[in-house]
């Protein structure tokens, strides 16, 4: 026993030294977040803003609330990802005070605001091209058109092996890769491809809320077909092929900044938002100081992660739109 | 005959050696390999900056600070929720409750309780201590739904502990003429801590690395302040880590695996500390 303890202990300290040790230069940056930056002349900004919501929105709102932090320490800002749907069951009881989300709010949703005396405001804060990709070791599909796609997903079609769409196609199992049915990007998928009818499930149907895992799945399966934000795909570009998916005017667009900003990559283009709780931003300084930064920052912010941003005056209108709701 | 039935015997134990000897071989393989993945994959990104900086959508910038301080305040009001109800519990069942039917109830139900999913004791912290006592998604919330967790294990430990205090030196305080709390908090205590104390340090060892009920019952994945009540918002470390295993940079991963480290050295000082009470005052009785 006392060898047991002398050894973890020792395992502990020495762990604990080492990352103490290669500290080197930067002690100085625990302070940075609280140079005060009074230059507005007001009283510090206090007080709370707490948000939730899409997961795939949470990238852009954490580069958001970090430089908000920045700027002003002293507010409490707390960030949660429970998905579009967990956020909106928040936020339509009043639980907080933004709710981030891939999809806009359903009726059912608003009914229960209503109930509740909650009025969500609607602000959007970037696009995100859905994006449909294979593997790099997948040479065979180049685009698909939307009734491809209904083939490969829908339960009711009896397309499983990529030969039943094309006879010059591998005749292998199609592995389908989707993002759970909490997730926003699921809602959407599930409105404009498979238009509210089942998907398959199955053994070779992956479901999972976890990204990463859909990625991995993906890459590694010449046979694999999936599903997720563009900036999933932007990052693993190197073993990850987006497909051409054919738009409502019969083109073959691929996913990138300009189809997607342009439009012209639809209909798996969407917006990106998240609802405010307008009672709060009245009452609360904190929270219309943070709309008001998340609309002068969201553009930059999205594009860092991997999203596109919207037109400038599409920004500014909204912030005239805010500004005019407090006053 | 003999001869031949001696050697199967040895044979047979020979067998056995190997068996055993690569299955503990198995294991360690694991937790090596485990290790080395998380070493080689975090050491470039845990250094004092790492452990003293805030969540930064920048991998070289994050930081687990606020995780860290929230896990311990978390662990905080565990202790003492858990500890005082806990041994009390303990000393209730094997000292003053009547050995009948409804006592062994009791006892089978804790110790089923201590195999519940966690998710399940998640839930029954948002519906209780979120809800209906109106606590919200905040710090006390989740240190009592924490404590709850790992209540049936502190309860079954200690009693364990008590359980081994031996009967004479019990009887020879009643000799005394001690009254039965006398005889409980001078000589069953005493003699019952460090047992007592081990199970709670390795209960909340379990408890610091739980992300499920803590999802569950709102603890924040990014916050840029750190809790100074029982009533502020709150992150930890198994959730920070979580959320940066979910990103799709690779760089983030590496984030994480310093994450696991920083949670790793906390354990295993958790850990070192339980088996040094054990060892100084293990030889008592």
């Amino acid at each position: 026993m006392k060898k047991v303890f002398g050894f973890s202990l020792i395992l502990a300290m020495i762990l604990f030294l080492a990352a103490c040790g290669s500290s080197g230069e930067g002690d100085a940056s625990s302070d940075e977040g609280n140079g005060s930056d009074g230059s507005e002349g007001e009283e510090a900004l206090s007080g709370s803003v707490t948000i939730d919501g899409s997961s795939t929105v949470y990238p852009i709102m954490e580069g958001l609330t970090y430089r908000f932090n920045q700027e002003h320490p002293e507010v409490e800002l707390s960030l949660n990802s429970s998905g579009s749907g967990g956020g909106f069951k928040k936020s339509t009881v009043g639980e907080i005070d933004l709710s981030n989300a891939s999809r806009p709010i359903k009726e059912e949703e608003k009914q229960r605001a209503e109930e509740n005396d909650v009025n969500l405001h609607e602000i959007e804060l970037a696009y995100d091209g859905l994006s449909v990709v294979v593997s790099q070791q997948n040479d065979f599909v180049e685009e698909l058109t939307t009734d491809q796609l209904k083939q490969i997903f829908l339960e009711s079609s009896d397309v499983e092996k990529w030969s039943d769409l094309n006879e010059e196609w591998p005749e292998e199992d199609i592995k389908i890769f989707s993002p759970g049915h909490d997730s926003g990007t699921f809602d959407y998928w599930n409105e404009v491809i498979l238009e509210e009818e089942p998907m398959k499930e199955g053994e070779n149907t992956t479901l999972s809320e976890n990204d990463n895992t859909l990625v991995t799945g993906i890459k590694n399966d010449p046979y694999a077909i999936g599903y997720f934000g563009y900036a999933y795909y932007a990052e693993n570009e190197d073993s990850l092929r987006a497909l051409a998916v054919e738009n409502p005017d019969g083109e073959m667009v691929a996913p990138s900044g300009e189809t997607i900003q342009d439009g012209s990559y639809a209909p798996l283009s969407r917006p990106l938002f998240t609802y405010v709780n307008t009672a709060k931003m009245k009452e609360n300084e904190e929270v219309f100081e943070f709309v008001k930064f998340a609309l002068n920052n969201a553009g930059p912010a999205a594009e860092e992660v991997g999203y596109v941003a919207l037109n400038e005056e599409e920004y500014q209108s909204q912030l005239e739109e805010i500004k005019g709701m407090t006053e | 005959m003999e001869s031949k039935n001696l050697n199967g015997r040895v044979l047979k134990n020979r067998v056995m050696k190997t068996l055993f000897f690569s299955a503990t071989v198995i294991a360690l393989v694991f937790l090596v390999l485990l290790f080395y993945r998380v070493l080689s994959q975090g050491w470039g990104y845990l250094n004092w900056n790492y452990i003293t900086s805030f969540p930064a959508p920048y991998p070289e910038e994050a930081g687990i600070w606020p995780g860290m301080i929230g896990s311990l305040m978390l662990m905080g009001v565990v202790a003492v929720v858990a500890v005082t109800i806990g041994i009390s519990t303990a000393i209730y069942l094997e000292e003053y409750s009547p050995k009948n039917k409804l006592a062994d109830f009791i006892r089978v139900n804790i110790q089923n309780l201590a195999g519940v999913p966690s998710i399940v004791f998640g839930l029954l912290g948002l519906t209780f201590f979120v809800y209906l006592f109106g606590i919200g998604y905040r710090l006390l919330a989740g240190g009592l739904t924490m404590a709850l967790l790992i209540l049936p294990v502190v309860v079954v430990s200690s009693q364990e502990a008590l359980r081994s205090v031996p009967t004479e030196v019990k009887e020879a305080s009643y000799g005394m003429g001690a009254s039965k709390w006398q005889t409980i908090v001078r000589v069953i205590l005493p003699a019952a801590l460090p047992g007592i104390l081990t199970g709670i340090i390795l209960s909340l060892s379990r408890g610091i690395g739980e992300t499920a009920p803590l999802i569950i019952v709102g603890a924040a994945t990014a916050i840029y302040t750190l809790p100074d009540s029982l009533l502020s918002k709150y992150t930890v470390m198994p959730i920070q880590i979580y959320k940066w295993t979910a990103r799709p940079q690779e760089e983030w991963q590496f984030v994480a695996a310093a994450g696991i480290i920083v949670l790793l050295i906390i354990l295993l000082l958790m850990n070192a500390i339980a088996v040094w009470i054990r060892n100084k005052y293990q030889t008592r009785y």
